[in-house]
């Protein structure tokens, strides 16, 4: 698909009601028949709580996703995002265990920005290694993600790297466990990374420019596209969005250790495709990540809270369902 | 790097002072193998094989011990075959998956050396493989769970977070339920944690939703206890009156020795047990002590008044 066919579909779409993106709403669906699932399986599982838990816990993932929407969507991969969340995570309580600076919040600004810079640059690393070093994203982050997780499990010792000091534990716990407005703040975060991004990659050039990477680099290039300079920004945002999971990360539990964000480059992964974008690039969705990342959260809680499936068959039923949301996309694509 | 280097360092030190004391002191040189410090419970086996090690090489000016950590059982046989090369008396060794590290074990055995095999057996387990087996205890961390929250609260209503479907973890299931028999302990769920924290505070934040009221939480684990104790304060529930947890990590023990009102208790299952078994292998050698055999260590109930004697507060874990 390309751009100019995605923003009209998109344009119509505002026009009329009738001409909606079935294939932007498929997730959507896929979510709403969840749910009604969920409320059979347990009466519980509809009340508010549980369903801002299951949102808030799902802000890693999705924050991680949407990152991944972007290097997903320029054709590339990017399998080191748990190894960096972990290594991220564990540079910042390093940082604030320092006590470079006496004033806890002082302190606290500083480890923010320190988290912010060094998701970044992570990103650049695998950005540069991809581009200049002209490495397969899969071999290169797959390198970059041993590296990342090494590091991490040295500084620990193979232990636990936890924040030390009280008076920061305390004022920074609010950032996952407090609330704006009765909304818990890591669904106000996701609402507002999801809110830029979708800005990002539909309104402005550079999005634009993704995406046409991500349809085909060589066209993309004759057209004067900087292709190199575009995968590497998409790989920056990653890291980036990998800083701010890190930055409500960290107030949960204080603590990281080498077991830190295992397999969550899968889950981003698996977040983003079931969103509705295509894993070999050119389209990007980002409130459908979300979705995704939702959806992946929701099915681990409902069998969890259902009493008749056995422990042993999670993993079955949790691929199983997975797929079955797929199918369902699929299905209302093609009535499209 | 660092852990190397010490050890070289070790080692440079030994040779100098076992030239002075040749005469008195008689020679001998244990190889420790062990897997690499990947999470929690591994990093307390390198910090306390290296912690031993220096004690027992203190003690005896003949003694040498070289430690060497690997992180898989591929590297791990190479590690076996490195230490048989530089000459060893004794093999104590904590294999990552003992099955396929059987060979390496048998070689070394075969050529007349010590050896010792610390937590994980191989299916075949007699003297043909080993000298000595050190062996933590399973059903006995289940079981030695189940009896305190039987004994503490006859009428409890648990939750349990299982680790990983494995066999340890089946076994200290199976040890639990037999803790618990015979009492009116009933247990409402049983959910896989994978012995990772983030995991336990998941699983928990759903058993709070799923159950209206709790009253213990078994958790077999103390890296899965961080995160349901983050998940019971975030939801503001006071219905549950303690959580046990097991392992000893040292963020554990210390809140047992603070007398904290949630983990009232610990179950030992201690990375230290490769301490026990190089302890023994030097007594075989300089203490002629019998030491042949299998040595099974007790889950300990850790309380308020022994959590000392398990606290070290340098250990990364």
């Amino acid at each position: 698909m390309d751009t100019s066919v995605n923003e009209e579909t998109r344009d119509v779409r505002r026009r009329s009601w009738r001409d909606i993106d079935l294939r932007a709403v498929a997730p959507f669906a896929a979510l709403i028949l969840l749910l009604i699932l969920g409320a059979l399986v347990n009466p519980n599982f509809i009340g508010l709580n549980n369903l801002a838990n299951v949102a808030t816990r799902s802000a890693f993932i999705a924050i991680i996703a949407i990152g991944a929407t972007f290097v997903i969507s320029s054709g590339d991969l990017d399998l080191s995002v748990g190894a960096m969340v972990a290594f991220v995570a564990s540079l910042m309580i390093l940082f604030m265990n320092s006590g470079v600076i006496a004033d806890p919040a002082l302190m606290l600004t500083a480890a923010v920005l320190f988290a912010v810079v060094a998701g970044s640059l992570c990103g650049l690393a695998n950005g540069l290694i991809t581009t200049v070093g002209r490495i397969e994203p899969f071999i290169a982050t797959l390198g970059t993600m041993g590296i990342y997780r090494g590091l991490t499990t040295w500084l620990s010792q193979g232990g636990a790297i936890t924040l030390k000091d009280p008076a920061l534990q305390e004022i920074y716990r609010p950032a996952y466990f407090g609330s704006i407005l009765g909304v818990p703040v890591p669904i106000v975060v996701i609402l507002a990374v999801t809110c830029v991004a979708a800005f990002i990659l539909y309104r402005t050039r550079y999005g634009r420019h993704v995406v046409a990477v991500g349809s085909n680099a060589d066209v993309a290039r004759y057209s004067g596209i900087p292709v190199n300079r575009v995968r590497t920004i998409a790989f920056v945002i990653q890291g980036l969005c990998v800083a701010i999971a890190v930055l409500l990360y960290v107030p949960r539990l204080g603590s990281t250790s080498a077991t830190t964000g295992i397999l969550w480059e899968l889950q981003a992964i698996t977040a983003v495709v079931v969103g509705g974008t295509a894993l070999k690039g050119g389209a990007g969705r980002v409130w459908g990540t979300i979705c995704g990342a939702f959806i992946l959260e929701l099915v681990g809680n409902i069998m969890l809270l259902s009493n008749f499936i056995s422990e042993y068959l999670i993993g079955a039923i949790q691929g199983t369902i997975i797929i079955v949301a797929m199918l369902v996309q699929r299905s209302l694509v093609r009535k499209s | 790097m660092r852990k190397g280097l010490l050890g070289a360092a070790a080692v440079a030190v030994m040779a100098l002072t076992s030239v002075a004391h040749a005469q008195e002191e008689k020679k001998v040189t244990i190889g420790v193998s062990i897997p690499a410090a990947d999470h929690g419970w591994t990093s307390g086996v390198v910090f306390h094989a290296e912690r031993v090690a220096k004690l027992l090489m203190s003690q005896h000016p003949g003694l040498n011990v070289i430690v060497k950590t690997s992180p898989d059982p591929a590297s791990q046989a190479n590690a076996v075959q490195d230490l048989e090369t530089q000459g060893i008396d004794a093999l104590v060794i904590l294999p990552s998956d003992p099955d396929p590290l059987v060979n390496a074990i048998k070689e070394v055995k075969g050529k007349g050396t010590f050896v010792a095999i610390v937590d994980r057996a191989p299916s075949v387990n007699d003297n043909t493989v080993r000298d000595l087996y050190v062996a933590g205890n399973n059903p006995a961390l289940g079981q030695t769970a189940g009896e305190y929250i039987k004994a503490t609260t006859p009428d409890a209503e648990v939750v349990i977070i299982r680790g990983l479907p494995i066999p340890i973890d089946q076994q200290r299931q199976d040890g639990f339920d037999k803790g618990i028999e015979g009492s009116n302990v009933k247990v409402l769920d049983r959910q896989f944690g994978n012995w990772n924290r983030d995991d336990a505070f998941k699983v928990m934040q759903d058993y709070l939703t799923k159950y209206p009221k709790i009253d213990v939480v078994w958790c077999q684990d103390d890296d899965m206890a961080v995160g349901v104790l983050q998940a019971i304060d975030q939801a503001k529930r006071t219905d549950i009156q303690y959580v046990v947890a097991g392992a000893g990590s040292k963020d554990m023990i210390k809140k047992v020795m603070d007398g904290d009102k949630m983990i009232p208790v610990d179950v030992l299952y201690p990375p230290a047990m490769v301490g026990t078994a190089l302890e023994m292998t030097v007594a075989n050698f300089y203490g002629q002590v019998p030491v042949r055999g299998v040595y099974t260590i007790d889950a300990t109930l850790v309380t308020k008044d022994n959590a000392k004697d398990f606290y070290f507060p340098d250990s990364p874990f």
